[in-house]
Formats: C-alpha cells, structure tokens, sequence
C-alpha cells in the first residue's frame, strides 16, 4: 500500500462523507423508516469485500477459518441487501399505494 | 486493479447516490429504492466478473454462489413474510447482519496474515490494515450486538422455552463513565495489536469488548427513542463498510459506507428533531422505564361501547389518533371498518391524525393504516391536523399515550417539549386503551381524566369491533 493510494482513499472516504451530508435535507416523516431501511440495504455493501475476501480465502486452503468467515460474511451481507431493499420496497408500495395486499 | 472494474464500481457508487437522494422525497422514492439495488447488482457483478476473469478465477463457485443464493433466498423471504407491525425489528435485524457482515470481512483479513506470517503487510500497510480492522470490528461487532437488543427490545421481549421474558430497560447514571472506559479499552487494544500484529488476544479482546459496549448503548434506551437508535446504529453499519473499504482497498466499499454512514447520521437528527430531543440525551440520559414511573392515584370509570355509539351518533368530523396499541393489537382493519360505517352511517368526515413519532418508528402508522387502505389524503401530519381539533366532534385515540400527553406543554418533566397531538380541544375524547397505566415516558395522562373523556378499557381489536357492532345497530 502506497502513501498515495491511503491518501486517494482518504479522499474518497472524505468526500462521500459530504456527499452523505449533502444528499439528506428535508425529509417527510414518513419517509423515515424507509430511507432508513433503503440506507440500511446499502450497507450491505460490504458483501463486496466479503466476495473478495472469501476468494482469496478459497485459494488459500491453509486457513480454513478465514474461508468459513468469509463464507458466513457472504450469506449475512445478501440478507442484509436482498431483505433490505424488498422491504423497502413493499413498504414503499404500501405508503404510496400504488400496490395492494401483501402481508 | 482493472479499469473496467473501477469504471463498474463508479457506476455503482453513483447509483447509491441518486438512490439516497431520490429516497428522500415521497414521489421518487421507490424510484430510489430500485436505483439502489440496481447499484448493488452493478457492484455485485463486477465483482464476480473481475474475480473470474484476473487471477486464478473464482476458487470455489459452489461455496460463492451458496452463501449469495443462501443470503437472497432467507433476506427475500423474511422481507416478505414479515407482518407490518413487526418491520421495525426487520430493520434492526437486517443492519445488525449488515455490520456483523463487514466485521467479518475484517476479521477473516487478519486471520489470513495471522494464519500465514509470510503474508502480513509492513509499514504502513500494516498500521492501516491494523487500525481499520480494529474501528472495523468495534463498530461492526457494536452494530451486532446493540440491533440485536434493539429488535427484541422493539419486540418487547424475547420467548424462552415457552417462558415470554420482558427485555429490560435500565441505564443507572454510572453505566455512562463504563460506556466511555469500554470504548478507550478498544482504542488502547487498536493501538497494541499494530504492535504485535500477530497476537490473536487482542483481536478477541476488541470482539468482546465491542459486545459488549453495543449492549450498554442501547440497553439503557426505551421507547420513542427507540428509532432514532436504530437509525445511528444504521449510520454505523455503513461506516464499519468503510473500514472494511480500507483494509481491503476497495473503491466502492469506502464511498457507499461513508454515504450511509453520513446520510444516516443526518437522518438521525431529523428524527430527533421531530420529537424535541437531543441526540446526546438520547444516548446519555435513560427515557423513561428507569423508576422514575409517577404512581396512578387518580381513577377514571370506564364506558361501554354502547355509550360511545350514542355518542357518536350523527357527529359531524371524527379525528382517530392512533398509536403503538392499534400496531399491536392489528385493529388497523377494524379502524377502517369503523371510518366506513361512520361514512356510510352519518356521514362522517373522518381524518387521521399522525404523529411523528407515533407507533415505534417513524411512518409506522401511515404503513399499517395503508395496509387496511386507508385513503393517503386522509393521513394528516401533527402539525396540520392541530388546528382543526376544536372543531372535531370526536377524537378517536387508539392506543395512543405519551403522544397525546398535555403534560408535553408544561415544560417540566421528562415530555417537557415534545410536541404533541392537540386531542384534549376536540368536544369529546374517546381513548381505547388496556388501563389507565402510563407510556413510556411514565408520566401520568391528563387526558384521561378530562370530564369530556371517554375510556374504553380492553383491547384495540376487541374494543374496535365491539364499537362498530354497536354503531351499526343505532
């Protein structure tokens, strides 16, 4: 890792930071729990470095544990993206009522 | 890394942006919900395509696609099966995973450059490395452990071996110095494991005390509170992604991490603005449930169903209020029921009158009342519908308390200037509720009191069914 590229993430770290800050004004209060929930799926981007992660861990067969982590890493971050946007989603529906029934 | 992969990651990152910014505003917002997901698949895709294409491909399909087709199907299946009233714990639930998801990243990390020296960075890299796996763990492991209490605390309590458990409030003054002692002891560890990268102690130490300390946050927290905490906890989860971004020099991970991170935090204090409370007393100063309950010493004698339907009969406008009681006892259907008879009957003009923080999150009534398909107009936000209470016949309150509470304008005590629903100007008050017991902010209800008030003791569903069989038979 170069000074260079810390630096280059630092900035993106800091910058999104902002963006975030930024993005979120006024927001109606029934629209609280969905963006939230919508923010929380987001979140679950970490099932990005839990696929990198349990590769290099594949291919590595001498650590067995960090294989199983990432494995478990995989499946906890695609509940957390799946369930979080298809229930944004159905909850979206509901306060719009563009579609019925569920539940 | 490949351009094309950046290029990928760049995609993605700026549709998490629109996503969130399109989030925010009632007509756009599934819009938004999509943007993101489409962001997250982007994501996703240059992933597997980077890993299958550069290096030695992808190792293991059977075990990816597993956990991928594993995680989808179980999160698609919760997402759909859950009831309305218990979307609150979902959330909680769902972000609890998302920050164990990237405390394991982290973990599984070290335990690779632990299991095999020869790989352990020097340097810089090291120092990086060591830190963000540290904030990494402290806030993923926190994340886990306060939205799991967050969930059952929203719950109410837990189910052990058929024995139905309470879980507890409680937040003595000295818990606060402990907070601030367990979050140095992380720090301190942080800066002891970049000594010796290869010491497992410490990396089990900083698991444990971040447990713990996601515990005592959220154990002392109660009732209204309970949102807003589930939102920082969100905020947190996206920061412990950035970590993670860092250890593993990831692009998209940094900036979709520091974006919920950031976007959830200002989500956080909107919601606090909109009861009247400050995020620091919310995380420092225990709400309500810690001994502090007044004792009942007034009594009030309850009316039957048939004595409110007299009442109602041929009234011009009823205002319903509902509130955590209408989630809990489902009588979403049965409030619509009754609004129809009430239509049909005399009528009626019926309105709703929601607060912000009505039920346990935010928008919680406007989602149930839509599931029994109440008309959007009808859902009126507290700050328009106050004016129009002095002339309403009827104020229909639901298992509403703390939110209806005049207590809230005197300035004193712990509603001291939350803003309130004006229910006590309407002519007449009808309040369903189990008892005259208090909210969960303890303080005693005038409204309850007023001559103007009708109580009716009992259920929601059972009391809301028993009113219209007697409105019908007028």
């Amino acid at each position: 890792m170069t000074p260079e590229f810390l630096i280059g993430n630092i900035t993106l770290f800091m910058l999104a930071i902002f963006i975030g800050f930024e993005l979120i004004t006024k927001v109606p209060a029934t629209l609280h729990t969905p963006l939230m929930s919508g923010a929380n799926a987001i979140s679950g981007i970490s099932i990005i470095g839990a696929l990198i992660g349990s590769n290099v861990a594949f291919k590595n067969e001498s650590t067995e544990i960090s294989g199983i982590l990432a494995f478990v890493a995989v499946t906890l971050a695609m509940i957390n993206v799946v369930g979080g946007f298809a229930v944004t989603n159905r909850m979206l529906n509901m306060i719009a009522g563009k579609k019925r029934g569920g539940a | 890394m490949e351009d094309w992969v950046s290029i990928g990651y760049l995609i993605s990152a700026a549709l998490f942006i629109f996503g969130l910014k399109k989030l925010g505003h009632p007509r756009t917002a599934p819009f938004g919900n999509q943007l993101g997901a489409m962001g997250m698949l982007v994501a996703v895709i240059t992933t597997i395509l980077e890993m299958q294409l550069t290096g030695d491909g992808v190792i293991d399909w059977t075990l990816i696609a597993g956990g991928l087709i594993l995680g989808s199907a179980i999160g698609y299946l919760m997402a759909k099966r859950v009831q309305m009233t218990g979307m609150p714990e979902l959330v909680a639930l769902f972000n609890g995973f998302g920050g164990a998801a990237s405390a394991l990243v982290a973990l599984s990390e070290i335990q690779k450059y632990i299991g095999d020296a020869d790989t352990l960075p020097e340097g810089l890299a090291l120092t990086v490395t060591m830190i963000a796996a540290g904030l990494s763990a402290l806030v993923g492991w926190m994340t886990l452990t306060g939205s799991l209490l967050a969930m059952y605390k929203l719950k109410g309590g837990v189910e052990i071996f058929g024995k139905w458990i309470k879980t507890p409030t409680w937040g003595p003054t000295w818990l606060n110095p402990v907070k601030v002692l367990l979050f140095l002891s992380v720090i301190v560890m942080i800066y002891m494991s970049i000594e010796e990268p290869t010491n497992t102690t410490y990396m089990w130490g900083i698991i444990g005390v971040s447990c713990l300390l996601g515990i005592v946050l959220v154990l002392p927290i109660g009732g209204a509170d309970m949102p807003v905490v589930v939102s920082l906890l969100n905020s947190l989860s996206g920061i412990a992604a950035a970590f993670t971004g860092f250890i593993i020099g990831n692009s998209v991970l940094i900036i979709a991490g520091s974006l919920v991170g950031a976007s959830g935090l200002i989500l956080t204090f909107i919601m606090c603005k909109a009861m009247n409370r400050k995020l620091i007393d919310v995380l420092f100063k225990s709400f309500g449930g810690s001994g502090e309950k007044q004792d009942l010493t007034r009594t009030k004698v309850g009316s039957d169903a048939d004595e409110v339907a007299m009442m109602l009969d041929g009234a011009q406008k009823v205002i319903i209020v509902p509130g955590y009681g209408m989630a809990v006892s489902q009588c979403q259907h049965a409030v619509k029921e009754f609004a129809n008879i009430m239509e049909e009957k005399f009528g009626t003009e019926i309105k709703y009158a929601i607060h912000p923080v009505a039920g346990r999150m935010p928008g919680h009534m406007n989602v149930l009342l839509a599931e029994a398909n109440v008309p959007y107009e009808q859902l009126i936000e507290m700050d328009e519908i106050n004016g129009e209470f002095p002339d309403c016949d009827v104020a229909l309150v639901i298992g509403a308390n703390d939110t209806t509470n005049p207590a809230a304008r005197s300035g004193e005590g712990p509603l001291a200037g939350m803003p309130i629903i004006d229910a006590d100007q309407a002519r007449t008050v009808v309040i369903i509720k189990r008892s005259l017991s208090v909210g969960y902010a303890g303080v005693d209800n005038d409204l309850f009191y007023m001559d103007k008030t009708m109580m009716l003791f009992g259920d929601g569903k059972a009391m809301m069914s028993g009113l219209n069989t007697a409105v019908k038979e007028i």
